[in-house]
């Protein structure tokens, strides 16, 4: 999981934020960035995108017409913006192996992982946060380091491992959750796609056993990408109440006879709602990321499997279209969550 | 009014350390009538732990023993932290020393007011509200509906701890404790804030601990004055009497304070061979 | 008694002693953590093991032995034996000599890059400050572990490549510690004084400023140890690491994961020594981050 933003403290998020339009800006950089990187990898894959189109039967001739009829003989520069112009007007080229447009492709993918990976953060801020807490104000007791054990598991335990053994107990030896896929096969179909959340599309047409049917298959891997975050969360907001307690305002509050629960959750952890709001977005960003993995394991016909999918076919514009829908959505959350920083700290107004 | 507000006798505060625990306060005592205790010493003398010790306070891994410590008949350290949380604000309250740390950033000065009363009495929204405000006016606010939805670092350093002194006096206690409540103040400000809290305690007929490094305020603004020093005692006298301070450590501090006729070229430093024996 | 004491002199007399006594604090500061001590244990024994895997290991990584094969853990096979007969432990522990290579060399490559990027930045301020953080920024804000994969797929299949993907991805972070390191200390009278005596900009940077930032680098990238780890160990999963029939552990899940109900130690095993191995270093760099972080730290 990519969810290696440790650093992080109050005042780094803090100074990182500068004006609005300077955010346009830099989002807008980024993106550009995002762009150069990937048009940079398929640039410098081995496999020749004029040979995948003509085939190895064709002459001389044939292969410089390609070439030239992909744009391949124009200088990188000018390859480089009219790519940046094609992704603009979504269009990210064809994929080889389904044969389709992939930005069509990701479209109807997509909405299966944002729901897993939603489900993970809840989970993982419901549980997280007061874990964080809980651990904070025991500072260095046994419920303190047992917590940081197991919040560290979460650093240390491999995603796809975790899926497996998952599904290994929970599906074939305990048979508490349904098994691989989004739905039994017997339920596949009879909704109506309209989101694309198998959970929202099943309660719209008010088909409550495909609802159920579709929270099972979601339990297991959404808990297990909600560990993930759960882990990254509490150790932060730990680190975040460790720095509130030790305060002084903390010492006002004890002195006025404000009970200990208060000084807790109406004092220490008031302040850290803002900066906790980065975090949480950034764990988002992250389980979004992690979903490749589980996916894998999960058979999760979304973003992440289709991404490893055309991994292993080395379709190319499959690889870095799925990667600039990621990376464009980390980037959203990321900025957004910089954003609300702004708006909701009372220092910075 | 017999019998004194407060009693502490023998009270030492220890924290580990590498080499073991280390005392920094090493058995204070004193008793407190309604009057004015002034306790002075340099940084490190222990003189704000006392403060906190008094409100059972001091945290851990930090330790607090004491022979006596007893506040208006009652025990503090028999007291559950349910009966202490009681006395805290209510009974012992306590001014803190830099109001850019001792106020909480993101809640408004009035709410954080306001919470300093309703947790020691159940009233009513709108009483609440015109208690905090009579309070601000109380401490020289002009305009207190407006500075009440001011948070923290909208207000100046003088004016905050104003609001610190509002804050701590809302529930009426018995025992005010001062710690440094000026040392982070502009000079101009300094005296207003302590005539404000020296009239405010006579008013109420309040006892004050006025914790300070500054030998001179204290004497103005105490009726006695104990002197620490690395955690003990040194001196405990009338105000009026400190120029007859027989301790060298006393008097290495009276002499140390620039005075406005000067005449020396330099003023001394203490010399602490005098009664360290080091 | 007289070593200690020289060490704990509050006025070195020499900078090696200076040093040594800094070294000999932290080392007793880490030994008051129990966690991290089992932290550097369990990495001690990862470097062991792999500098003795054939003295270990009771049967070669590739010695295959189909009568034997998908055999559970027993007396003989600790870890069981995998779909070609091969003793799983023995695989394991070749596996140690493939992650530690890959944590060592993604660190040769991506600490020293950060740092260097970082420190010019820092200590140069204005637009090569601005360009280089800007770079460090845009890479910051993408995801690790696809940017990886994408690299990856580009770059082809294989060990090396896998390191040299995740380099790629690591480094950022670093330049954004070095540069916060080397901005607090830019402007410092030290810094003045050796440009005073005519040090060149390369040697400021180098000699002064580079070894200022080895502490707080050292702690950040022993807690990113377990990210690499997982990291290859994910790109080995999905067939894009390490090839078979190399021991790699993530590629040993994989291979695995076809006999996960029935025969389930063969994915089990080498995900446990993952565990323990990232384990591992976060629980180090866990107890290092509060001796070297005075804000997070303890008692000194």
């Amino acid at each position: 999981m990519g969810l290696a933003t440790e650093g992080l403290n109050l005042r780094r998020i803090g100074g990182s934020i500068r004006g609005l339009g300077g955010f346009a800006v830099v989002t807008a950089l980024t993106f550009l960035g995002l762009l150069a990187v990937t048009f940079f990898i398929g640039r410098v894959v081995p496999i020749d995108p004029v040979l995948a189109v003509v085939g190895d039967r064709a002459t001389q001739a044939q292969y410089d017409a390609a070439r030239v009829a992909m744009g391949l003989d124009r200088p990188l520069v000018v390859q480089f913006f009219s790519y940046v112009g094609e992704v603009l007007r979504g269009d990210l080229g064809q994929s080889i192996t389904t044969n389709r447009p992939v930005a069509e492709d990701l479209a109807r993918v997509f909405p299966a992982t944002l729901e897993m990976a939603t489900l993970g953060i809840l989970i993982g801020v419901l549980l997280g946060v007061p874990t964080g807490v809980w651990a904070a104000s025991h500072q260095g007791s046994w419920i303190d380091q047992v917590i940081r054990v197991f919040a560290l598991m979460g650093y240390s335990v491999p995603a796809f491992w975790l899926g497996l053994v998952g599904l290994a107990v929970f599906y074939a030896g305990l048979g508490w959750v349904a098994g691989p896929g989004r739905l039994d096969i017997f339920y596949e179909g009879l909704v109506p796609t309209r989101t694309g959340l198998m959970l929202v599309d099943s309660a719209l047409v008010g088909d409550w056993q495909v609802f159920f049917n579709a929270l099972d298959h979601l339990a297991l891997p959404a808990t297990i990408l909600g560990f993930f975050s759960l882990a990254y969360i509490a150790r932060m907001t730990r680190s975040f109440m460790l720095d509130q307690l030790g305060q002084e305002y903390i010492t006002t509050a004890r002195v006025k006879g404000v009970p200990e629960w208060r000084v807790i959750w109406g004092h220490a952890f008031k302040p850290i709602r803002v900066p906790l709001i980065t975090v949480i977005g950034l764990s988002y960003a992250g389980l979004l990321e992690g979903s490749v993995m589980i996916e894998t394991v999960f058979s999760w016909p979304g973003i992440g499997n289709y991404l490893t999918q055309a991994l292993l076919n080395a379709d190319m514009n499959a690889v870095l279209g799925a990667t600039l829908v990621i990376g464009s959505v980390f980037i959203l959350i990321n900025k957004i969550s910089d954003v609300l920083y702004r708006v909701l700290d009372p220092r910075s107004r | 009014m017999t019998a004194p507000l407060l009693e502490i006798d023998n009270l030492r505060v220890s924290f580990p350390t590498h080499t073991g625990r280390v005392e920094v306060v090493k058995g204070l005592s004193f008793t407190l009538g309604r009057e004015r205790l002034g306790i002075v010493g340099e940084s490190g003398s222990g003189k704000s732990m006392t403060g906190r010790a008094i409100l059972r306070l001091v945290r851990s891994p930090g330790r607090q023993v004491a022979d006596r410590m007893v506040f208006d008949g009652i025990d503090l350290q028999a007291q559950s932290e349910r009966a202490m949380r009681a006395l805290r604000g209510a009974r012992i309250s306590m001014i803190m020393q830099d109001p850019k740390f001792s106020l909480n950033p993101v809640m408004t000065v009035g709410a954080q007011i306001a919470e300093a009363l309703r947790v020691q009495e159940r009233l009513p929204h709108r009483a609440v509200r015109a208690r905090v405000l009579e309070m601000l006016e109380a401490v020289r606010i002009h305009n207190p509906e407006r500075v009440a939805r001011l948070y923290p670092h909208e207000v100046s350093g003088g004016m905050g701890q104003r609001v610190m002194i509002a804050m701590m006096l809302i529930p009426r206690p018995d025992l005010l404790i001062a710690d440094e409540p000026t040392s982070a103040l502009d000079v101009s400000v300094q005296a207003q804030v302590l005539d404000l809290i020296d009239e405010l305690v006579r008013e109420n007929g309040m006892g004050l601990i006025l914790i300070s490094h500054d030998l001179g305020l204290v004497s103005r603004y105490c009726d006695r004055i104990v002197v620490m020093n690395a955690g003990e005692v040194v001196e405990s006298c009338v105000a009026s009497e400190l120029n007859n301070a027989t301790h060298p450590y006393t008097r290495g501090l009276i002499a140390a304070q620039p005075r406005m006729e000067e005449t020396r070229d330099e003023l001394p430093v203490l010399d602490r061979s005098a009664w360290s024996g080091t | 008694m007289g070593a200690r004491d020289w060490l704990l002199d509050d006025s070195p007399a020499s900078r090696v002693q200076a040093d040594l006594g800094r070294a000999y604090r932290m080392g007793m500061a880490l030994l008051r953590n129990p966690l991290a001590v089992i932290g550097a244990l369990i990495i001690l024994v990862l470097i062991l093991t792999a500098a003795f895997a054939p003295w270990i290991a009771p049967e070669s990584p590739f010695g295959q032995d189909l009568a034997n094969r998908l055999l559970p853990p027993s007396q003989q096979h600790w870890m069981g034996t995998d779909e070609l007969g091969r003793d799983i432990f023995s695989r394991v522990v070749y596996g140690s000599r493939i992650t530690l290579l890959i944590v060592a060399l993604v660190a040769v490559i991506s600490a020293p890059l950060g740092l260097i990027i970082g420190a010019v930045s820092g200590y140069f301020g204005g637009w090569t400050d601005r360009f280089l953080m800007g770079v460090t920024d845009i890479f910051l804000s993408m995801p690790k572990l696809i940017l990886a994969l994408a690299f990856v797929a580009a770059l082809g299949p294989g060990i090396e490549n896998a390191i040299i993907a995740i380099a790629i991805t690591a480094w950022p972070a670093y330049a954004r510690i070095a540069r916060a390191e080397t901005l607090t200390f830019r402007s410092s009278e030290f810094i003045s004084a050796v440009r005073l005596l005519g040090a060149s900009h390369f040697r400021i940077i180098f000699r002064h400023v580079l070894p200022l930032c080895t502490s707080s680098m050292i702690v950040r990238v022993t807690l990113d140890m377990a990210g690499i780890i997982l990291t290859a160990a994910g790109l080995g999963f999905l067939g894009l690491g390490a090839q078979p029939p190399l021991p790699e552990w993530g590629a040993m899940i994989s291979r695995g994961r076809t006999f996960i109900l029935d025969q389930w130690w063969v994915a089990t095993m080498p995900g446990f020594a993952i565990i323990l191995v990232s384990l591992g270093f976060s629980l180090l760099g866990d107890g290092l981050r509060d001796v070297l972080d005075p804000k997070h730290g303890g008692e000194r």
